[in-house]
């Protein structure tokens, strides 16, 4: 018994992706990777004539992402890349919503550096563990973030000021605030002292404590 | 038939016990065909869903048009499903009917929103444009302005697959002198302003389908839409959801106490706690399509609240084969055991165990549509390693209404076996990656006296069972085999052997044309479709299919 297999065109520009690494878990190469994943979705092109192939490239695209965040976020083994043609059993025409979600997200990811008060949580398929919860002292709701759509910190901070200081009728910016996390071991810890990516990779919870609460954890660099 | 007088051929087919025969039979006969009023037709096989049939194929809907154009201009309803569009044959549609009222498309391609305004524009009468997840070009918004202003008669109209952008006045305009509008599902781009006015005037709307919900909600723009759909008591069908924030979830709540129906598949940004906030609410819910990022924990939520629950469809939201998926069997089993009624499943998973298969067969006999989808070919019993025969085998046992199966997972001819012997009433089977030997297929050919549409691939049955039971293939439908053993040779046997069925087979075009070198070679066949035909060999089939 053999399955048909199709392996897509961008396999072979992908096999780096499934490399071991000696390195940090989610270092800047990867960053770089897998912006530039974001960046190119695959449109649905007019009329279009469904071939293997394409279709074979548009999973592999969206499940490119997966398998990257995947591997950032635990340290799991490669997984084969072949493509099964025409499997999951799921209609063209789901897939392409998806994919639509996908490249909504990536201008969301281009926008928010002209607009900082532009949405940041829509996302897209796949990858569990990169949402994490932000709350903040005061606010009456949570919001969620994806760690991975900013590059480092400052962003981090402007997305959060976005979403929290504006609509807390204005008062004051972050600065008041303590942006602590929670990570892996559950410990609550101050955000800023690791490089960004390694944040990122052991964050599970934010949380924006007001200053006054914060002692004990030291002159925050923010 | 045109030999007799018509009391003789009504006293003949008053001999049709069953409706749909009797349908289908004036269909073909000359004399009821001008009296038509409501024409379903489809195309594709099953499998084109998934991208196995190659483009240009056929399934064009144009000559059925223009028949009708020609002789049954009392045309009301035309249905379609899996075919090629074309916005000439919209617009000839568009022309030729007087007394048009309804149009539905569903899973077609080849047409654009130009088509669509012609159907807005001529037909005066419509009560239903119902489009479910077309392939339509976009070409402007201006579709929709064409609905001219004598036009009050729209009931239904779903637009949700059409991608591109449309213009808020116009639909609001159209919505607010539809008085009868009991359905209406809006596509991506409509904001929740405009939703909000829109659902001011759709005080009778029974089923639903939103627009955009993303989180450039402000406050009042969410009191707002509370407010509008509160007005909406007859509201019992929810769905559209597209980049739903978390934070309108609370915004639904109202409606929850009173719903049916619910589709978040198209919403990957709910997470389990969003999903199960809703869901626990919706207590009436008899349909459900989700994500699996509900998880087993949520669906333990959706047995624990939706007791009348009868359908449910878990899609995976991660297509990757070896990817993650937060539901296993244990949501399943939690499901079967809290909603008794179920009679419908589509469920993707990446592991299933036979005794949770066994103890979802106890809970719940009434299955009528159970679909399960294993991610992984031919994946194992996920505790002992063993093929997933007996759970199965349970389904179909118990299960005694069955009447649609697909089965996935490591499978071996002994499923077939008990599928032969007990799904008495399965009309259709999908099989993939399954089983060892001819003997497997011909259990099925055998043993399923109802059997419709069988369509298989990636299986190793060959010429033994294609030719084993070959009668039978004239009280189907079709079937379809891709990528299992059968070669040229079997095929043409076949095809010689039943003059009555279309033998297609089709090869991929990768340049060489072994097939052609080499004819009665015993090459295996990429891609095989069987169907009855009273007509021969059908004339739009493309270079890459060979009728036999």
């Amino acid at each position: 018994m053999e399955a048909t297999v199709a392996y897509a065109k961008a396999e072979a520009e992908n096999l780096m992706a499934t490399e071991l690494r000696l390195g940090l878990p989610g270092t800047a190469d990867d960053d770089q990777t897998q912006t530039t994943k974001a960046t190119t979705p695959p449109s649905t092109p007019r009329g279009k004539k469904r071939t293997t192939t394409f279709d074979a490239v548009e999973e592999t695209t969206v499940a490119e992402e997966a398998n990257n965040n995947k591997r950032d976020v635990e340290a799991a083994p490669p997984v084969a890349k072949a493509q099964v043609v025409g499997w999951p059993p799921v209609r063209s025409y789901r897939k392409s919503c998806f994919q639509q979600a996908s490249s909504k997200q990536s201008k969301a990811t281009k926008e928010e550096a002209a607009t900082p008060a532009s949405n940041t949580t829509t996302s897209t398929t796949a990858a569990n563990g990169s949402f994490v919860k932000v709350s903040m002292d005061g606010a009456p709701y949570l919001r969620k973030v994806d760690l991975r759509m900013y590059k480092g910190y400052r962003e981090l901070r402007e997305a959060l000021e976005a979403m929290f200081v504006s609509s807390n009728n204005g008062s004051a910016n972050l600065s008041e605030f303590a942006v602590t996390y929670e990570d892996k071991d559950g410990d609550l810890m101050l955000v800023g002292d690791v490089p960004f990516e390694m944040f990122a990779s052991t964050c599970k919870k934010l949380r924006i404590m007001k200053r006054s609460e914060a002692t004990g954890l030291g002159s925050a660099r923010q | 038939m045109t030999y007799f007088p018509e009391e003789v051929v009504e006293h003949i087919f008053s001999f049709l016990p069953s409706h749909s025969d009797r349908n289908t039979v004036s269909l073909v006969c000359k004399v009821w065909f001008p009296k038509l009023r409501v024409l379903t037709v489809k195309g594709k096989p099953h499998f084109a869903d998934f991208n196995l049939v190659p483009p240009d194929w056929g399934g064009y809907a144009a000559p059925w048009i223009e028949a009708a154009a020609r002789g049954c201009v009392g045309l009301e309803e035309l249905r379609m499903k899996r075919m090629v569009v074309s916005d000439e044959g919209l617009e000839l549609l568009a022309r030729s009917f007087p007394r048009f009222k309804a149009l539905v498309l569903i899973s077609c391609e080849g047409f654009s929103t130009e088509g669509l305004a012609d159907i807005a524009s001529h037909c005066k009468f419509l009560r239903e444009l119902d489009l479910q997840e077309n392939d339509v070009e976009d070409r402007g918004p201006r579709w929709l302005s064409c609905f001219p202003d004598s036009c009050t008669s729209l009931v239904s109209l779903n637009f949700a697959c059409i991608k591109g952008e449309v213009d808020s006045a116009s639909l609001e305009r159209l919505v607010a002198k539809s008085p009868n509008l009991r359905s209406l599902r809006l596509n991506r781009a409509v904001s929740v302003d405009t939703l909000s006015k829109i659902l001011m005037h759709t005080p009778n709307l029974e089923d639903l389908g939103t627009g955009n919900l993303t989180d450039e909600f402000q406050t009042e723009s969410y009191l707002r839409l509370t407010n509008a759909l509160e007005k909406c008591k007859m509201l019992k069908s929810l769905s559209g959801f597209w980049d739903a924030s978390p934070v309108c979830v609370p915004f639904i709540y109202p409606l929850c106490h009173q719903l049916t129906g619910l589709n978040l598949s198209y919403t990957p940004t709910l997470d389990y706690s969003d999903l199960t906030r809703m869901i626990s609410r919706c207590v009436k819910l008899q349909r459900l399509w989700v994500l699996d990022c509900i998880s087993d924990k949520g669906l333990q939520v959706v047995a624990s609240s939706c007791k009348d629950l009868q359908e449910l469809r878990v899609f995976p939201s991660d297509f990757y084969v070896a990817g993650y998926s937060a539901v296993t069997e244990e949501g399943l089993v939690a499901i079967s055991s809290g909603c008794p009624k179920l009679s419908s499943l589509l469920y993707f998973c990446h592991q299933m165990t036979n005794d949770a298969l066994i103890t979802i067969a106890k809970n719940c006999p009434n299955f009528i549509r159970f679909r399960l989808c294993i991610l992984e070919p031919r994946k194992p019993d996920a505790m002992t390693n063993q093929p997933l025969d007996e759970g199965f085998g349970a389904i179909v046992r118990e299960c005694k209404g069955l009447r649609r199966l697909s089965i996935s997972g490591l499978l071996t001819d002994k499923v077939f076996m008990y599928i032969g012997k007990y799904a008495k009433h399965l009309e259709m089977l999908s099989i993939a990656f399954a089983g060892d030997s001819d003997d497997g297929m011909m259990h099925v050919l055998n043993g399923c006296k109802n059997l419709r549409k069988l369509e298989i691939r990636d299986s190793p049955f060959g010429d033994g069972a294609l030719l084993g039971n070959v009668a039978k293939y004239e009280t189907m439908r079709s079937l379809w085999m891709s990528s299992c053993n059968v070669t040229l040779k079997g095929c043409e046997i076949l095809a010689s052997k039943m003059p009555m069925l279309n033998v297609e087979i089709m090869n991929e075009l990768d340049g060489s044309s072994e097939m052609e070198e080499n004819p009665g070679d015993f090459s295996k066949v990429e891609k095989l479709y069987v169907y009855r035909t009273t007509a021969g060999a059908r004339g739009d089939a493309p270079n890459f299919v060979k009728i036999l």
